[in-house]
């Protein structure tokens, strides 16, 4: 995977919960990742689907993906194509869940206050650094352990398992 | 080291173990619900064919029972035959009721062990010495295949209770009074330890609403410290020898509170998040449509006792629906030889099938907008319940079923 990358932000506040990202009422889709991404956000700010992009960077508050433990939430936010997450703190089923489907996390203190909605950001995921292409300011992240960017530059927590028990593609 | 420290070190197969450092710990307790079918996509994409322990995996459906829709009809169907493939020794199909119940009646909490399961509320098991916690389908899928997982050793708070409850205030008020004064994520990847006489005090029950409801401040873990009360519960339910593990005198806390419950009044989080929490005085009055007694947070036999207590001989209010759910069968049955059940249905409320209900949105009682339900279930989130213009509060069972009769938030009060 690609350690540096850059990408429009789209910005939320503090406490987003999984319920809020993906409702409860489409739990029953369980397999269906590309079904999943159709309802990001979808019962309390369904804007996101019209205004956010592919390749897009969401910046928000802290205790991002508080509340229930259902990975649709991260599935959901990865196949609709969202690169990567910044965000004051994360809560820690969601925060594994990113990990685990390959999908970038970072910490970053204030940031929700150094960026704003619609900037472009670059972020190197070796050394937490964070790159506001508007006035060219930089905010360190909190650097990822190496065994987490091992997991995360193996494609996710599957393609890490398969490699460490030797499953051949 | 405390009680985390303690069985993490045990896990992993270490001597010691500091906060903050990853470990590689070995899983004795694997549980899923009807999610198991988004673990079981992860499962087959590693390409393992059989699961390391047939023995150790937990499958059982709660939270769409009956199926909700075909789509879920075909998770159950295809989580059925999986576990025929498999030859998984605890499954429990629809009629059991809540995970977080069936886990300890059927004896799978047991002190100083490692438990996880897909959903976020398996702190509950806290309440047994368990080192239990949520955690997502892929990385279940990779335990199913290899038995373990890596577990960052969280940092722990000591909270320490004292003093005797008033009349109609219990363990919820208590939970929710520490959630509203630490936050929805103050204990976020930490882990809490419940101390003290008030809590020794308790029930099973009652300490399993504490643990449960740790979750909604962030918490990883949430123990109750293991007594003779945990050791004959859990002797009760299982054969199996376990270790009780209990924290060092000179464990390292990062927070410690001390709580004197003498003067707590009925608490309630309102809406949209569990840490807007008030006094129920001082929203007293607001008009409900909806009521819920039930979930793996207040659902159990204390909890339908209360209410019936209250209900007895008291009509559920014209323009209200309540809602009771007991959490397992045996909990249904106990209901109806006590007669709890019959006073439900006299005083008009509605009896569902033990499992989640309209807890998280999905069936069974959901809102319409500018509609308002106090239950005494976990989560308050906006649109978790129905339309996204709706409102939840969370109360005691109590509380919750005072305010049926009266058909708005009220504390309860002796008659």
């Amino acid at each position: 995977m690609n350690e540096v990358m850059k990408g429009r932000v789209y910005k939320f506040g503090d406490n987003i919960n999984t319920d809020v990202i993906y409702p409860g009422k489409y739990l029953s889709i369980t397999t269906d990742r590309e079904e999943m991404a159709k309802h990001c956000f979808e019962t309390v700010y369904p804007e996101f689907l019209e205004k956010a992009n592919k390749g897009d960077i969401i910046v928000a508050g802290k205790n991002f993906g508080c509340g229930s433990s259902r990975e649709q939430a991260a599935t959901c936010l990865k196949y609709f194509g969202i690169s990567a997450i910044v965000a004051e703190s994360f809560a820690r089923i969601f925060y594994r869940n990113a990990i685990n489907l390959g999908l970038p996390v970072i910490v970053a203190p204030n940031v929700s206050k150094k960026i704003r909605d619609n900037d472009t950001i670059e972020i190197d995921l070796q050394s937490g650094i964070i790159r506001n292409m508007k006035n060219n300011e930089t905010i360190t992240a909190t650097p990822l352990p190496q065994f987490i960017l091992r997991i995360i530059s193996d494609g996710g927590l599957i393609p890490y398992l398969k490699k460490k028990l030797g499953i051949e593609e | 080291m405390t009680i985390a420290e303690k069985i993490l070190a045990k896990a992993s197969g270490k001597e010691t173990v500091s906060p903050g450092e990853i470990v590689m710990a070995q899983v004795d307790v694997a549980m899923s619900h009807e999610n198991a079918d988004v673990v079981l996509r992860s499962f087959r994409d590693i390409g393992v064919r059989e699961v390391w322990d047939s023995t150790k995996i937990v499958i059982l459906f709660d939270h769409r029972i009956p199926a909700e829709s075909e789509k879920t009809a075909i998770t159950h169907k295809r989580l059925r035959e999986f576990v025929r493939e498999q030859g998984i020794k605890y499954f429990y199909d629809l009629k059991e009721g809540i995970c977080h119940q069936i886990l300890p009646e059927f004896g799978h909490c047991r002190p100083g062990e490692v438990l996880v399961g897909t959903d976020s509320h398996t702190t509950t098991h806290g309440a047994f010495g368990t080192f239990a916690t949520g955690i997502g389908a892929t990385e279940m899928a990779g335990v199913w295949a290899t038995g373990e997982l890596w577990l960052r050793v969280p940092e722990s708070i000591k909270i320490r209770v004292s003093g005797s409850f008033r009349d109609y205030v219990s363990a919820k008020d208590l939970i929710l009074s520490i959630i509203g004064h630490l936050g929805a994520d103050g204990a976020n990847y930490q882990a809490v330890e419940f101390h003290g006489e008030t809590i020794r005090s308790l029930s099973i029950a009652s300490r399993m609403v504490l643990s449960n409801l740790s979750m909604e401040m962030g918490a990883k873990v949430a123990f109750v410290m293991p007594d003779e009360k945990t050791v004959s519960y859990v002797k009760g339910t299982t054969d199996k020898i376990f270790e009780v593990i209990q924290p060092d005198e000179n464990a390292q806390y990062v927070h410690e509170l001390d709580i004197d419950v003498t003067d707590l009044e009925s608490q309630i989080a309102c809406p949209h998040s569990v840490d807007n929490v008030k006094n129920v005085r001082d929203v007293e009055g607001i008009k409900i449509h909806q009521a819920l007694i039930g979930s793996c947070t207040n659902g159990r036999l204390e909890d339908l006792a209360t209410a019936a207590q209250i209900l007895e001989g008291n009509r559920v209010h014209p323009d209200v629906r309540l809602l009771i759910i007991p959490a397992s069968k045996r909990i249904y049955l106990e209901a109806i030889k006590k007669g709890y059940i019959e006073t439900f249905v006299k005083a008009g409320g509605i009896i569902l099938n033990p499992g989640c209900g309209p807890c998280l949105g999905a069936h069974q009682g959901l809102l319409a907008p500018e509609e308002v339900c106090v239950a005494t279930t976990n989560r308050n989130f906006k649109g978790r319940m129905g339309s996204p213009e709706s409102f939840i509060y969370l109360a005691s069972p109590a509380t919750v079923a005072f305010s049926a009769i009266r058909g708005e938030i009220a504390t309860p009060k002796a008659p």
